[in-house]
């Protein structure tokens, strides 16, 4: 039966046939496979599922309900356009492991039980890892071997936790989690480093930019918004999350105002968007629930949007940082009206999709009247515009013109901006089919006269700002210390103290033991034997009659006697019956 | 490939030009008026009580931009690092 196969299978054993297809070929199976997941998910019925018994468990490899399917579709739809704009890649790791990465994040959304949405959480972690690897630079390596450490660490709060939820309830479901305990906070922890929360976030911003062209673009889909998708599972009307996303939104911005790398700019405002997400999982109406999806599943198509337009740009001219970028209107300019409709959507600007989906998450607070919420997701709404919305493509393809007269991109990579910047418009417009596949049924309504002129007046006014403070926003050819200070810098502080603490107690111990106490006893046992001989012998000759000149003489015999080994036998016996003595006393 | 092409013939560079930055300043300023009109004609439901005067979304872009930028500079101050802060 075809309803009841898991899609995650095709991508997962579609990866392994990867290396025989040559050329275009290749590029077409890596394009075809994402499309059959996308209708086989189509095809399954709300309320399959499919079990398989394993070692004492049933694990639910399909749970198919109106949540998993729609995280399903956006995830299959997002990798056929990313498979399309990496029609000019021919390496072999990086499609086999955006195959592997995407198809486990689809076995997570389908995952019906906690074991075997850990098996494929832990898959994606190191799949992905492949994908910044593959840059092949130095830089990569090493933000490479962070992020899958810290991914490590997440998966062990995770582990921890599922060990101690399964052992208290004795069931695996992965349902809505209503206990506070140890075990469920170990759980959200987990989960939160996949959904990059501050201060367990900065794995994000580090790797994220070091990736390939194509694996930036596939990367910022998935790892976070699968933990969204978990929240919304595990954790809804968590007040701690509206905390969590509330300080997500502004940090995401801060940074991005403060970076000059573009894609780190766009690596810090996906924690800005997911920010919005997670808030709205935690406020935890059908309403809040609903827009946190619906944001996801429009937030997908923005940013990988905006993350190819920045990778088109690093593919022609081989340069991220906005120092070196500006003035590229003028040869890329598809390039520019792709990556402005994201820069749009990711503003909500009306017209677009960012507008049909937030506003749902900014109401769910007003309805909830979270006066405190719905205030700071206003603000950072409106600072969205100014760090993705204008910032990315004003220094990127305007500012100063930096002499770059790359052409435009190639056919591939255009084909799939054009894709994505038209679906930001069409569900802008017409958001109807998105609020049809939402978990919850609410009317809801985005375009009224008044909501739209309240949101130009936010966003317009916040370009008045980025324009009229554009000498403070200068570019500067630096980098923003983060959390991951604490595991670079502070890595090498922690190897510093230890080294010299270590070492110093080594040295230290090495004087007293090796050059002190060994040398003492070695002394003892070597000059032990003569003391005792001339304690013992020196009664009898004063006894005998030796005095002063003759009692040195005979004491320097002693000495040079049993220093050569050639003691009278007397001597001999002597000591040799002291040292019995010794024997049995100290036995 | 289209810009070799095109470098020959006269680039397009309207958004250089120090006459037309003029022309994208105005513009700027009378949409950013221009989106307040309509508050003086309709009445905007009040949510929080204070969130419903005349020109409330403009004021909350402007000054939450303001002090997310300056906020941001401030915190820039012990926060940038050099580029190669990491690798010494």
């Amino acid at each position: 039966m075809i309803s009841d196969f898991p899609p995650a299978a095709i991508l997962i054993l579609g990866a392994l046939l990867v290396p025989f297809f040559k050329g275009k070929a290749k590029n077409w199976y890596v394009i075809l496979l994402p499309a059959a997941a996308f209708y086989l998910i189509s095809q399954l019925e709300v309320g399959s599922s499919w079990q398989v018994h394993f070692f004492g468990f049933d694990l639910t490899f399909l749970r198919v309900d109106k949540l998993s399917k729609v995280f399903g579709y956006i995830f299959t739809l997002n990798a056929v356009a990313a498979f399309v704009y990496a029609f000019y890649l021919k390496d072999n790791t990086q499609h086999m492991a955006a195959l592997l990465y995407i198809g486990s994040a689809i076995g997570v959304v389908f995952a019906g039980d906690l074991v075997s949405f850990y098996f494929f959480w832990e898959v994606m972690a190191v799949a992905s890892t492949f994908l910044i690897l593959g840059r092949k630079t130095e830089k990569a390596q090493a933000a490479g071997m962070r992020y899958i450490m810290v991914h490590i660490f997440g998966g062990l709060c995770l582990l921890a936790g599922m060990v101690i939820y399964i052992t208290e309830t004795g069931s695996i479901a992965f349902n809505a989690i209503t206990d506070r305990n140890l075990g469920t906070y170990l759980i959200l922890i987990g989960l939160l480093v996949n959904a990059a929360a501050p201060p367990i976030h900065a794995w994000l911003p580090d790797a994220y930019p070091e990736a390939t062209v194509t694996g930036g673009v596939i990367l910022s889909a998935y790892t976070t918004k699968t933990a969204v998708y978990t929240l919304v599972r595990g954790f809804p009307g968590w007040e701690i999350l509206i905390v969590v996303g509330c300080i997500m939104t502004l940090y995401g911005i801060i940074y991005a105002l403060l970076e000059n790398d573009m894609r780190r700019i766009l690596a810090y405002s996906i924690i800005n968007q997911v920010g919005f997400m997670v808030c709205g999982v935690g406020i935890g109406t059908i309403m809040s629930l609903n827009g946190t999806v619906a944001h996801a599943f429009c937030h997908i198509i923005y940013k990988s949007l905006l993350w190819m337009s920045a990778g088109s740009v690093l593919y022609m001219v081989g340069k991220s940082k906005c120092t070196d970028l500006g003035g590229l209107y003028k040869t890329m300019p598809w390039t520019l009206i792709f990556g402005a409709v994201g820069a749009l959507s990711i503003s909500s600007f009306p017209g677009t999709s960012g507008f049909t989906s937030k506003s749902l998450i900014i109401d769910g607070a007003i309805h909830e009247h979270l006066m405190w919420v719905w205030l700071v997701l206003e603000v950072a709404s409106a600072g969205v515009f100014l760090h993705a919305g204008i910032k990315f493509p004003y220094f990127v393809f305007f500012a100063k013109d930096k002499g770059l007269r790359p052409g435009e991109t190639n056919k591939g990579m255009l084909i799939a901006m054009g894709f994505m910047a038209f679906m930001c418009i069409f569900l802008g417009l017409y958001p109807q089919p998105l609020y049809n596949v939402l978990p919850y049924e609410v009317p809801y309504q985005a375009y009224t006269f008044t909501h739209v002129i309240a949101q130009l007046q936010l966003l317009m006014l916040s370009a008045l700002v980025f324009f009229l403070f554009l000498k403070l926003l200068k570019r500067t050819e630096t980098i923003s210390i983060d959390t991951d200070w604490f595991y670079r810098k502070g890595g090498r502080l922690f190897y510093y103290v230890m080294d010299k603490a270590l070492n110093g107690i080594n040295s230290v111990s090495e004087r007293i033991f090796v050059g002190g106490l060994a040398g003492y006893l070695g002394r003892v046992s070597r000059d032990g034997p003569t003391r005792a001989a001339i304690l013992v012998m020196v009664p009898a000759w004063v006894i005998g009659g030796a005095k002063g000149e003759k009692l040195a003489v005979k004491k320097a015999n002693v000495r040079a006697a049993l220093r050569t080994g050639t003691s009278p036998i007397g001597i001999t016996a002597a000591i040799a019956t002291i040292f019995l003595v010794v024997v049995f006393f100290l036995m | 490939m289209q810009g070799e092409k095109m470098r020959p013939k006269k680039e397009f560079d309207y958004f250089d030009r120090p006459e037309n930055k003029r022309k994208l300043w105005i513009m700027l300023y009378v949409v950013c008026a221009a989106l307040v009109v309509p508050d003086f004609f309709t009445q905007r439901h009040s949510y929080f009580g204070f969130d419903g005067f005349l020109g409330f979304y403009a004021l909350l872009g402007f000054v939450s931009c303001a002090v997310l930028i300056l906020f941001s500079k401030l915190v820039g101050l012990a926060l940038k690092a050099k580029e190669d802060y990491y690798d010494k």
